[in-house]
């Protein structure tokens, strides 16, 4: 059973998202009740994996594609992060999209690249080794292109190209770098904490090489500056794929692949012996500070969301390039409390466009009187982003400077301070507009339709997870907390 | 075990059996069809079964040895080709009753397919020089004839048929000349033509030089690497789709099969870095080329067969990397060029099969014309999507396979030149993938109505790219069968 459960975790999406392809285009119940099915058996298998998992059961499926290379499906602790976060947000974007693309055309197909771009998510998160890690990043481009690109419209075509250029170049720079990495170290398994060491130092050189073809290679998804060109771009995509997208999927299978890289395949110390993670860091910081600026001046919100993001995904890598147990469980926290924080954003972007037409800020005057729920869960995200207490982000900040100092890296505390300062200019002019500024637009109340401010599928989403916001802060000191099981994590990194 | 020779020769008797069935009937017969093929795949298979289970065995004609008899060999290898042959020939057989929709065309194509494919299961089980020069000829022959088989009433497309197969015809006919003049110089030199005999007492020199020169550039000719590739973007893309897919997927492999066999087993000692470089050489032009010039067609057929050239160069690449044969990285090359064959053999049938759909459902197959595919002929789209990993090489398919193992053995045996082809390449594939990839997104333009499409026909573009995608699964069993009767 246990070699069986990264599988079926695998299949709940894959096959979700097969079946749907099989459906016509009109059979909506049977397509809703498919995909609420596939993300409640899953969030309940991924359940059982998290009891397990904390008492050291080791899941692992393992397939030979040729001699000496295997498929493997592994599930330790940080893939149980991941895994977790996935499938929840999968849950509620899924009902998010159910409500958001009522009507429009080939939801069919919308639903089954959907389930198909979780299901690579997946795989990546419970990759067992850098060629199966590899494959399902390569998968991912390819399930979501269709959703970039869903629309079909010249924008969306636009887009799209982008984005292939952007990540199909990376994804070969990273084969590139995978492949020489195999051929000097072997199949590298991510089964413990990794470390290079044994190659030999006549090799030093060539890894180095190695760890920026693939920290290249994965950076493009990552968005790390200048890397970055295609997201803002992405945006013309639905507003439950921007979520996924920034939350879950691509922004994070980049970071997640930039950890693994560091702790499982060159292993921290290593890595640092190589003077590999100092210019890291300073790739994190300049994306930090470059992010939030180029944020400043979006007048779309959606493409402020965009930059955003880019300035926190690199919050993770700063808190693995530090080098430190305090700030690497800053940086791995920050996959989950990025994740809901930035999920409520876009969700909430999306009802503001969806129901009222507000696609900029200059609009925003006076719109929380009007979508109370909505603006209330912006609010709350918003201010986790720019980290203050009690919000999640506010314990990935503290856990990053307290890392930082402690590793003698003061300059670390000047960006994060700064970054919080920009962000707080980019997100507190829009809180502040909603709530008190006088509205100029006559759409307060005459184009209100139903009971709620918007249809209830797309209302709840956001409310969940702004919630979730709340509680992962204030309950960061109690057990199976994000915040916990980061620190299980770390101390398994660093073998105490 | 008599029985087990005996598949050897259904193998070829049946389809030769099936070509002249449907030469003589008057109506076509579908049941006929399913049961000429089903039998060919069947003994093929039972074939295969057996060198699975027993190794590498030769069949004599008539009981009689060579150097007096003819004599058949299957090893892995041939029985690999044989089953791509046997499941793209399959869904060929099967495509072609719906594909020609007059009796006249289908009444043409079909003695000449099956006849195609009785010479194909010939040439990969021929023991001698000078069988091989005979299913050679009988394949080209078959093959241009096809070309000239048109569904099509326009006069100019008609036209346009008949000249490219001319052209390939000729071309043809120079290769043919070339490996037979090659082959003269040996007989005369040794007096042998058995393989097996050939390779005791060959010896080099400067005779011996001249024929291999001969045999190879007769060779390279049908097999269309760079620069001799001219002849086949415009054969390939103005034949019918189904015999596209014959072409671009079976014939051209049949002759780059032969220069694997002979390289490695009668010219080994030929083989050197030297010559290898020569191969590796022309393969990289041949990629970069054919990428390139698959990149500026307008027309989907077009944009295939350069992608034809360009993979092909991919295939050449085995002989720099695998030169050095008993290598760890050059068993790998092997395998590599070997498995990249075969993938594409699928993926690019599957290609033409959907572009034969398109031409049926929009009466035309320019690129900037075909939106709306996504939406109104779903199978056909998934199958352009899938067989479009497979020759970009993206995971998962067999083609992405076939990859891993070119690049580790480049960067491996310290080649890394190629490998940046490769990546090079793989890249251009995907720009040019996806310049249909785009357009089959688009919104289906105004005034345009859409003819149906047949499901079968979408299904069988449908299965060929799914086995291409199934080879990305595993590689095992494909690899171990190319290593039975081989000795590296």
């Amino acid at each position: 059973m246990d070699a069986l459960m990264p599988v079926l975790v695998f299949l709940t999406s894959l096959l979700t998202g097969i079946f749907i392809f099989l459906l016509g285009e009109e059979q909506r119940a049977i397509r809703t009740f498919l995909n609420i099915a596939g993300a409640t058996v899953k969030m309940v298998l991924v359940g059982i994996i998290i009891w397990g998992v904390f008492h050291e059961h080791s899941y692992e499926s393992r397939f030979t594609v040729i001699a000496g290379i295997d498929l493997v499906l592994r599930v330790d602790a940080l893939s149980v992060l991941f895994v977790t976060l996935s499938s929840i947000l999968w849950f509620l974007t899924t009902i998010y999209a159910i409500g958001y693309l009522e009507g429009s055309p080939n939801r069919s197909r919308f639903f089954g690249f959907f389930s198909l771009c979780v299901a690579s998510t997946m795989g990546i998160a419970m990759a067992g080794n850098l060629f199966t890690f590899f494959l399902f990043y390569e998968v991912l481009t390819l399930t979501t292109y269709p959703l970039v690109v869903h629309r079909g419209t010249e924008k969306a075509l636009k887009a799209g190209k982008t984005y292939l250029i952007y990540t199909l170049t990376g994804g070969a720079v990273l084969l590139f770098g995978v492949v020489w990495l195999y051929i000097l170290a072997g199949p590298t398994e991510f089964s413990q904490a990794g470390s290079l060491e044994h190659i030999g130092a006549e090799h030093y050189h060539l890894l180095k090489i190695i760890f920026v073809l693939l920290i290249a290679g994965l950076g493009v998804k990552a968005a790390l500056v200048p890397l970055h060109g295609w997201l803002p771009e992405a945006m013309v995509a639905p507003a439950p794929v921007s979520a996924l997208f920034h939350a879950v999927a691509v922004v994070k299978a980049g970071a997640f692949g930039i950890v693994r890289i560091i702790y499982n395949v060159y292993g921290i110390e290593f890595a640092s012996m190589l003077g590999l993670t100092t210019s890291l860091a300073a790739v994190a910081a300049i994306t930090i500070i470059y992010g939030s600026l180029k944020a400043l001046q979006q007048d779309d919100i959606k493409k402020r969301l965009a930059y955003s993001t880019v300035s926190q995904i690199a919050y993770i890598v700063l808190g693995i390039a530090i080098v430190g147990k305090i700030a690497t469980i800053g940086g791995i926290v920050h996959i989950v409390h990025q994740g809901i924080m930035k999920i409520t954003l876009f969700l909430c972007a999306g009802n503001l466009a969806e129901t009222l037409g507000l696609r900029s800020i200059n609009q925003i005057n006076g719109v929380g009187r009007r979508m109370p729920f909505t603006m209330a869960a912006f609010t709350v995200a918003a201010l986790g982003m720019i980290g203050i207490p009690p919000m999640a982000g506010f314990i990935t900040k503290w856990y990053l400077g307290i890392g930082a100092v402690q590793a003698g890296q003061t300059w670390v505390v000047a960006v994060l301070a700064s970054s919080s300062l920009l962000n707080a200019a980019y997100f507190l002019p829009i809180v502040y507009s909603a709530w008190f500024k006088e509205s100029s637009i006559s759409w307060l109340e005459n184009n209100r339709s139903g009971r709620f401010e918007t249809g209830l599928l797309l209302l709840l989403p956001p409310l969940v997870t702004a919630l979730l916001t709340i509680l992962a802060g204030l309950f960061a000191a109690s057990s199976f907390s994000p915040l916990d099981w980061a620190k299980l994590i770390a101390f398994r990194e660093y073998r105490e | 075990m008599p029985l087990a020779d005996q598949w050897m020769v259904w193998s070829i008797i049946i389809p030769l059996i099936g070509a002249a069935i449907f030469f003589l009937l008057k109506e076509r017969h579908h049941t006929i069809i399913v049961i000429i093929s089903l039998l060919t795949l069947l003994s093929t298979a039972g074939l295969a079964f057996n060198v699975w289970k027993t190794g590498s065995q030769f069949h004599y004609a008539g009981g009689w040895q060579p150097p007096l008899g003819i004599v058949l060999y299957a090893d892995g290898m041939s029985i690999l080709m044989m089953l791509m042959t046997a499941l793209v020939g399959l869904s060929i057989s099967l495509y072609a009753l719906r594909y020609f929709s007059d009796k006249r065309s289908l009444k043409f194509f079909l003695p000449l397919w099956f006849f195609l494919w009785a010479s194909l299961n010939a040439l990969f089980l021929s023991g001698d020089i000078f069988n091989i020069y005979v299913t050679l000829e009988l394949l080209s022959l078959s093959a241009v004839a096809l070309v000239t088989v048109s569904s099509q009433q326009d006069t100019s497309q008609r036209r346009d048929a008949v000249f490219a197969g001319m052209r390939y015809l000729l071309i043809s006919m120079i290769g043919s000349l070339c490996y037979l003049l090659g082959v003269a110089l040996l007989y005369a030199g040794y007096g042998v033509l058995d393989l097996k005999l050939l390779s005791e007492v060959i010896a080099p020199s400067p005779s011996v030089f001249a024929a291999i020169t001969f045999i190879t550039i007769g060779l390279l000719i049908k097999t269309a690497l760079f620069p001799l590739h001219f002849w086949l973007p415009p054969a390939h893309a103005n034949a019918p789709a189904p015999v596209s897919a014959v072409l671009s997927g079976l014939v051209v492999k049949a002759s780059f099969y032969l220069l694997v066999r002979l390289w490695f087993g009668v010219f080994s000692f030929a083989l050197s870095s030297e010559s290898g470089l020569f191969f590796g050489l022309l393969g990289a032009s041949g990629i970069l080329w054919g990428s390139f010039f698959a990149l500026r067609q307008k027309t989907i057929k077009m944009l295939i067969a350069y992608s034809t050239v360009a993979q092909i160069g991919y295939m050449f690449l085995l002989f720099p990397l695998a030169a050095d044969m008993p290598s760890l990285w050059g068993a790998m090359a092997m395998n590599a060029g070997i498995y990249h064959l075969i993938s594409h053999a699928f993926a690019k049938s599957s290609l033409f099969l959907c572009s034969g759909n398109i031409i049926l459902a929009f009466g035309h197959n320019r690129i900037d014309g075909i939106g709306g595919i996504a939406k109104h002929y779903p199978l056909t789209f998934s199958a352009l999507g899938l067989s479009g990993l497979g020759i970009i090489g993206l995971p998962i398919s067999g083609g992405f396979i076939a990859k891993w193992q070119f690049l580790t053995a480049s960067i491996g045996s310290g080649q890394w030149w190629w490998a940046v082809i490769i990546i090079t390449g793989s890249l251009m594939a995907a720009v040019y993938i996806y310049i249909i990839w785009s357009r089959i997104f688009a919104p289906l333009e105004n005034d345009i109505v859409l003819n149906p499409v047949p499901k079968s026909m979408e299904i069988l573009a449908l299965f060929l790219s799914l086995i291409s995608i199934f080879m990305g699964l595993t590689a095992e069993p494909v690899l171990q069968m190319l290593h039975i009767g081989r000795h590296f």
